[in-house]
């Protein structure tokens, strides 16, 4: 009996903390499908099902141009983090040198920034060369966050992978060049999945440079065109293209962190604990 | 080898210079800017005017002192508290939060998978996402929640979650909680796995109470991977600005040091001013990092 009762207790704590979890996203689905007045009620199941806020957010306004940005602004970061980071975390993780330790001392502090303490600075730059409302002035300040993490996480796994590896390719008087484009990178995939995925996460939820450094519709990333949705005047708020608009940019991230789950666990996990 | 070592500095110079340009050349900028008086109207046009932003003394002919800057400024210590409060609630929160629900991913039952896949969720939401879809159901006048706690008689009236006064700060670290527990269980989840299962085996034999095992055994040597969970989150709470910028713009019940910076950066154009209370942010959070570096003993020599 106090087995049981052990079992129920448990498998409620694990049903609260599932409802919990998914509930909120649930809801913002719920609404995303109401339109008009069905808006203002209170529902915990869909009633009816209509598209129209998922048609209005993507045919008029700027939201589709807005996707376009963050998809394109998140995918040069990655690629650049992930081409500087393998070079850097190969050097980090197989040569021994000194100022190696400042180094990594200099990268993890980097990653602890407060973005705020390098906004100012950052806005100079940008204006100076004439970045303002482009989307190269975010892909550069975007490096701040994913570069350190890149070429740490990065640095961890080559540093787990056996010496032999590579042993075989010096002693053939392989160059470094060589040597990680032809024995490492093969062996890296996973770990370049993982911190792609991370560093590409990070960048297309990114706000305050997004919010800063573009002052046109046309030129916002999404969470900015989210945040600053407005409707026909600026007292009605339209929640269901808010919601709508907001599934979209979300259920992309939902399944790509659903099938690589086990992947984006070890990353995260590498990336705050491990040293 | 020395061939190695040369392409080792060949290979990590453009990272370097990188991170230089977006990283320390912005950052030794806004120190700068923080002791002239640049506006964004005049950019181009500043004077050095020292520790002015921070504090200037004004000796009026009467006799009177004026103190004026950041230092006694009501707003911005309203905003260290505000970012202090927040810090400190919602890590300890998610602290327990996350062990408990780390515990749980940590015993062995049918749906495992499907409650570490749930809890991701939340994880995976931008914050943008979740500050409006909370926004939303915490909305006073057509909000879910008001709706359940209503119905379940636990509140008589509507509650302006966001805008009043008592709650703003509620409401904000309801959605923070609810967003990051997730991550905190992941890392606590992390260094449970690593204590050897035969310990919870002989204890069981032994007939030591699972409370008593969990005090005396699990909570010890989980211990570093917490305390390094716990100081990278405080870290981070300690910047927030997104989630308090969206879910409760304008409040000063909620304003954290980084909105402060921000708004006088750019909304208000005192851009010097902010640049000061963003130098300050960094050096309090700088003090925060070499703690945690030190406290987290990370291994930077690299062997294992």
């Amino acid at each position: 009996m106090a087995k049981l009762a052990k079992t129920f207790g448990f498998y409620l704590l694990v049903l609260v903390i599932v409802v919990v979890a998914v509930f909120p996203f649930y809801y913002a689905i719920v609404t995303s499908f109401k339109t008009g007045t069905a808006l203002f009620q209170v529902d915990f199941w869909p009633k009816s099902i209509s598209f129209s806020n998922y048609v209005s957010v993507l045919t008029q306004g700027s939201f589709p141009r807005n996707l376009i940005n963050s998809l394109f602004i998140s995918s040069v970061v990655v690629f650049l983090s992930l081409l500087l980071g393998i070079t850097a975390a190969y050097a980090l993780a197989r040569v021994r040198f000194g100022g190696r330790r400042i180094i990594l001392f200099t990268i993890l502090s980097v990653s602890m920034f407060p973005q705020l303490a390098v906004l100012a600075g950052l806005f100079e730059l940008v204006r100076t060369f004439g970045l303002i409302n482009t989307p190269f002035a975010l892909i550069f300040s975007y490096m701040i966050f994913t570069l350190p993490f890149t070429v740490w996480v990065l640095t961890t796994f080559i540093r787990d992978l056996p010496l032999e590896i590579e042993e075989a390719a010096i002693v053939d008087g392989a160059t470094p060049w060589v040597i990680i484009s032809k024995v490492f990178l093969p062996l890296m995939w996973p770990a370049l999945v993982t911190t792609g995925l991370l560093a590409f996460i990070g960048a297309w939820n990114e706000f305050l440079f997004a919010l800063t450094f573009t002052s046109n519709n046309q030129q916002r990333t999404v969470p900015v065109a989210i945040a600053l949705l407005s409707g026909a005047t600026s007292f009605e708020v339209p929640w269901g293209n808010i919601m709508a608009a907001s599934v979209i940019v979300t259920v992309p991230l939902i399944v790509l962190v659903l099938v690589f789950q086990r992947k984006i666990i070890s990353g995260l996990t590498a990336g705050g604990v491990k040293g | 080898m020395r061939q190695r070592v040369r392409s080792a500095w060949l290979f990590l110079i453009p990272m370097l210079l990188v991170l230089a340009a977006v990283a320390g050349w912005p950052l030794l900028r806004t120190i700068y800017f923080g002791f002239t008086n640049t506006s964004l109207a005049d950019f181009e046009n500043r004077q050095f005017v020292g520790f002015s932003n921070y504090l200037s003394v004004l000796k009026m002919p009467s006799g009177r002192v004026i103190y004026d800057g950041l230092l006694v400024d009501p707003v911005w210590w309203r905003a260290v508290l505000n970012t202090v409060k927040f810090t400190v609630i919602s890590v300890t929160l998610e602290t327990i939060f996350g062990l408990v629900v780390a515990l749980v991913l940590n015993a062995e039952f049918r749906g495992r998978g499907i409650v570490r896949a749930a809890i991701l969720v939340p994880w995976a939401i931008p914050t943008i996402v979740s500050a409006k879809m909370w926004a939303w159901m915490l909305n006073d006048q057509f909000g879910i929640i008001n709706d359940i706690l209503l119905r379940l008689n636990l509140i008589d009236h509507k509650i302006a979650w966001t805008a009043s006064a008592d709650t703003a700060m509620a409401a904000v670290l309801i959605v923070d909680i609810w967003k990051t527990t997730p991550f905190m269980a992941l890392l606590i989840l992390a260094g449970l796995q690593m204590v050897p299962i035969d310990i919870y085996e002989a204890a069981k034999i032994d007939g030591i109470h699972p409370v008593k095992v969990f005090m005396k055994v699990t909570l010890p040597l989980v211990r570093p991977a917490l305390m390094v969970a716990v100081i990278f989150r405080a870290l981070d709470a300690m910047r927030v600005f997104d989630l308090i910028y969206v879910l409760t713009p304008n409040n000063i019940q909620t304003k954290s040091m980084s909105v402060f910076a921000k708004e006088n950066l750019f909304d208000f154009d005192k851009f010097a001013y902010g640049s000061a209370a963003s130098t300050l942010l960094f050096v309090l959070l700088a003090f925060f990092t070499v703690l945690y570096l030190w406290l987290g003993r990370v291994n930077l020599e690299g062997g294992r």
